[in-house]
């Protein structure tokens, strides 16, 4: 079989191109902890009120910058509908979903996560700009799939 | 000896051999289908973008998401695999010879089982009993039914795909030690493919969705099914991409009156394909939690490896133009472009469909890239892309197609007339891909999200800008949207005259010659249970682990959620 002298120019290029992009994601993945949202946690998908952290959702407070919100999401809405941190705050958002499956989603933001029936997912973010944060579902859940959001006060 | 080229009035001298008649008349039957879904398909689609831009509303009796399920299923899954089937049909018959009639009866029983399985589904859908979107993923459950038809739908393919494959083997046994032509080398690959891909639906239909739906367990792993699912849907999407490819390699270079660049290469490029388009479904569900990141990166590693087959398919395919612009006289660094036959449309309908697939690669490079996800996972930029690559360049490629397939299937002329309707065609469906996808590239960056009905969420600021910028805005997919409807009512009526109203006559199945090296090819690039064999073992690597782990770790199962979606 013969390669054509272009060919190889262009497969070199193209392979070693390659190598390089994937060497940058795998150390800003494995060196940097820039990692996809992969949280390993398993509840009960039936009964995730019964036990912590989801009998008690909501925002708890870890130290003076951090926050962990605590959000069941559900047909068609999450619970709590509503948090507020000051700015400048840290949010470790943990979700699980008490029946199909959702997605929490900040737009402008690079939280944007998948919440299966069973699993705990999560991301953090750091608001340093005061607003209203809208957060919504982008995976279709049902007949009123375009109705779930929920709202991230970010106050001075 | 160098191809002819092929011009569009003296298209009907030249013919070789053609389609046998009755083989004809098996492919045709596809394609009839095929064109009805790609009409009911793409009204669905003008009304998504009307109704997203909210300027209409939909009466009360059809819902948003049911007309979003009825249009995946129609477009991605139905009309693409009925035009597939109806070409590899054809054009095994073509290069191979005709089937025998016990294969042909083989192929009608493919079709018959394929088309009740589509009914089924079909009817489900109208009833609002299915609206769980093709992906059909648990826990929303649609009616048991509706699993049944998937099934039948799957069935019927391998059917379809197993007279394919006896075809080929039925042809290697009377011409023992030849080497197969291009053609049914590369339809092998696509059917072997398709085969190893459908296996992770079967599994998860007939072992998860179809017990669980009609109550006989009670719950059902999600992340399993999932998992299941994009095992399959990656490779889903080669199946539709190497049809188009064949057309590339063995049709194109005829029509534009050259020869193929390598043979060799292009065997190389399917195998590859092959190979490296299953392990990889986990590049789709990067954004959730249950498998880690280690395998996860381990199948983004293995997902990139497809850009080598497809830099190899670009270099040989513009290889291929300029070998045949220079020997027509065309010289110096660019000029041998004007050599190409740019007026005729089954030359440029597929050349835009690879120009646009420029831009839906690299961003589909951007889509794998790990925690770059993120930014645009679940958003309109994903239906940009996929728009893109199998709304534009599969499509262009396939209507392509359809200017020759058709009327040599049917007896007809491809005449000046129907040459210019087809170049008015595509250019309007590239300018409305271009505003549709456009505007859900950059709307999708904002954070607008993919599969979600007429919203404003209740006004706020974060959503209402995806309505106010001047490109960047849901009008602009709705306008896109109603050219590409245009151009899609315009595609049918070409269907019509090119299979009721085009004078009859005889029109050319365009294969080309051999590639000079076509006598070199090493013979194990034929060596079907090597390549077989690698990708079980690709497959076993990256998926053993995370399964066994779902499996064994799983959380306690989701019961059906069936009222949702009513
Ligand atoms: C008349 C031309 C078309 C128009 C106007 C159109 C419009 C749309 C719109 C607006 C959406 C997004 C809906 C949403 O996410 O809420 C969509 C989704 C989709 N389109 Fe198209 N489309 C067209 C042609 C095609 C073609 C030719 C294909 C493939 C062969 C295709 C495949 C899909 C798929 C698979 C989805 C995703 C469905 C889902 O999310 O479940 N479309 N289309
Ligand atoms: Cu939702
Ligand atoms: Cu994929």
């Amino acid at each position: 079989m013969h390669l054509h002298r272009y060919e190889k120019i262009w497969l070199t290029f193209g392979i070693g191109s390659l190598v390089i992009f994937l060497t940058v994601l795998g150390v800003s993945a494995f060196a940097f902890g820039q990692q996809p949202p992969s949280h390993m946690a398993k509840v009960d998908p039936q009964n995730v009120r019964d036990a912590a952290p989801f009998d008690e959702p909501g925002l708890r407070q870890i130290n003076e910058t951090t926050y962990q919100a605590n959000i069941i999401a559900m047909a068609f809405t999450y619970q709590p509908n509503k948090i507020e941190v000051p700015v400048g705050s840290t949010v470790r958002f943990h979700v699980t979903s008490s029946d199909v499956v959702h997605s929490f989603t900040i737009p402008n933001t690079n939280v944007n996560f998948m919440v299966t029936p069973g699993h705990i997912n999560m991301a953090e973010h750091t608001f340093t700009e005061a607003g209203s944060y809208l957060v919504l579902c982008n995976e279709y859940c049902g007949t009123g799939h375009h109705y779930m959001q929920m709202t991230i006060e970010v106050v001075e | 000896m160098r191809n002819s080229a092929l011009k569009v009035e003296d298209y009907n001298s030249n013919i070789g051999t053609t389609v046998a008649p009755k083989d004809a008349k098996l492919s045709m039957a596809h394609i009839y289908i095929a064109f009805s879904a790609f009409l009911v398909g793409a009204i669905a689609g003008l009304l998504q973008g009307l109704v997203r831009g909210g300027m209409i509303e939909l009466p009360n009796w059809l819902g948003y998401y049911q007309i979003l399920t009825a249009h995946g299923v129609l477009l991605a899954l139905v009309f693409t695999t009925y035009f597939i089937f109806a070409f590899l049909f054809a054009g095994m018959s073509r290069t191979h010879g005709a089937f025998s009639d016990r294969l042909r009866k083989l192929g009608w029983t493919g079709f018959t089982v394929l088309t009740i399985g589509t009914l089924l589904a079909a009817i489900l859908i109208i009833l609002n009993e299915a609206s769980v979107l093709y992906t059909f993923y648990a826990p929303l459950t649609a009616h048991p039914l509706y699993y049944v038809g998937l099934t039948l739908f799957v069935v019927g393919s391998w059917i379809s795909g197993a007279t394919l494959l006896g075809h080929y083997f039925g042809w290697k046994k009377a011409h023992k030690g030849e080497r197969t032509p291009l053609f049914g080398y590369m339809t092998v690959a696509t059917i072997v493919l398709w085969i190893i891909a459908c296996l992770g639906v079967a599994v998860l239909v007939l072992l998860q969705m179809i017990p669980w739906a009609f109550g006989l367990t009670d719950e059902i792993n999600v992340l399993l099914s999932r998992t299941l699912f994009w095992y399959f849907g990656h490779p889903l999407v080669y199946f539709w991409l190497l049809p188009a490819y064949i057309a590339w390699y063995v049709s194109i270079p005829k029509i534009i009156g050259g020869k193929l660049f390598s043979d060799s290469l292009a065997r190389m490029a399917f195998v590859l394909f092959l190979l490296f388009s299953i392990p990889v479904g986990f590049h789709h569900q990067l954004m959730e939690s249950g498998i880690s990141e280690m395998w996860k990166f381990i199948q983004t590693v293995l997902t990139f490896v497809v850009i080598v087959p497809s830099l190899m398919t670009a270099f040989s395919i513009f290889g291929t133009f300029e070998q045949t612009g220079r020997a027509k006289g065309g010289t110096g660094i660019l000029y041998w472009l004007h050599k190409l036959p740019w007026k005729d449309v089954r030359f440029f309908a597929p050349f835009m469909g690879m120009i646009i697939f420029i831009p839906a690669g690299a961003g589909g490079i951007i889509n794998a890239s790990f925690q770059m996800n993120a930014v645009i996972h679940n958003t309109l930029w994903v239906v940009g892309h996929f728009h893109l690559t199998v709304g534009s360049t599969v499509l262009l490629t396939f209507f392509g197609i359809s200017y020759w397939l058709i009327p040599h299937l049917t007896g007809r002329k491809f005449t000046p007339f129907l040459n210019r309707l087809g170049m008015v065609q595509t250019w309007l469906w590239a300018i409305g891909m271009f505003f549709m996808s456009g505007a859900m590239h950059l709307i999708g960056l904002l954070g607008a999200p993919r599969r979600t009905a007429y919203t404003t969420y209740q006004n706020h600021p974060d959503a209402l800008v995806w309505f106010e910028g001047i490109f960047t805005n849901y009008v602009t997919i709705a306008i896109g949207g109603v050219i590409l409807f245009v151009a899609a009512v315009m595609m049918f009526y070409n269907f019509i005259y090119m299979t009721w109203l085009a004078p009859k006559g005889d029109t050319e199945f365009p294969i080309s010659e051999p590639a000079e090296d076509a006598s070199e090819t090493p013979k194990v690039f034929e060596n079907w249970k090597l390549w077989i064999g690698i990708a079980i073992v690709l497959i076993l690597f990256a998926y053993t682990i995370p399964i066994y782990d779902m499996i064994v770790n799983a959380p306690p199962g989701s019961p059906t959620f069936d009222f949702l979606i009513k």
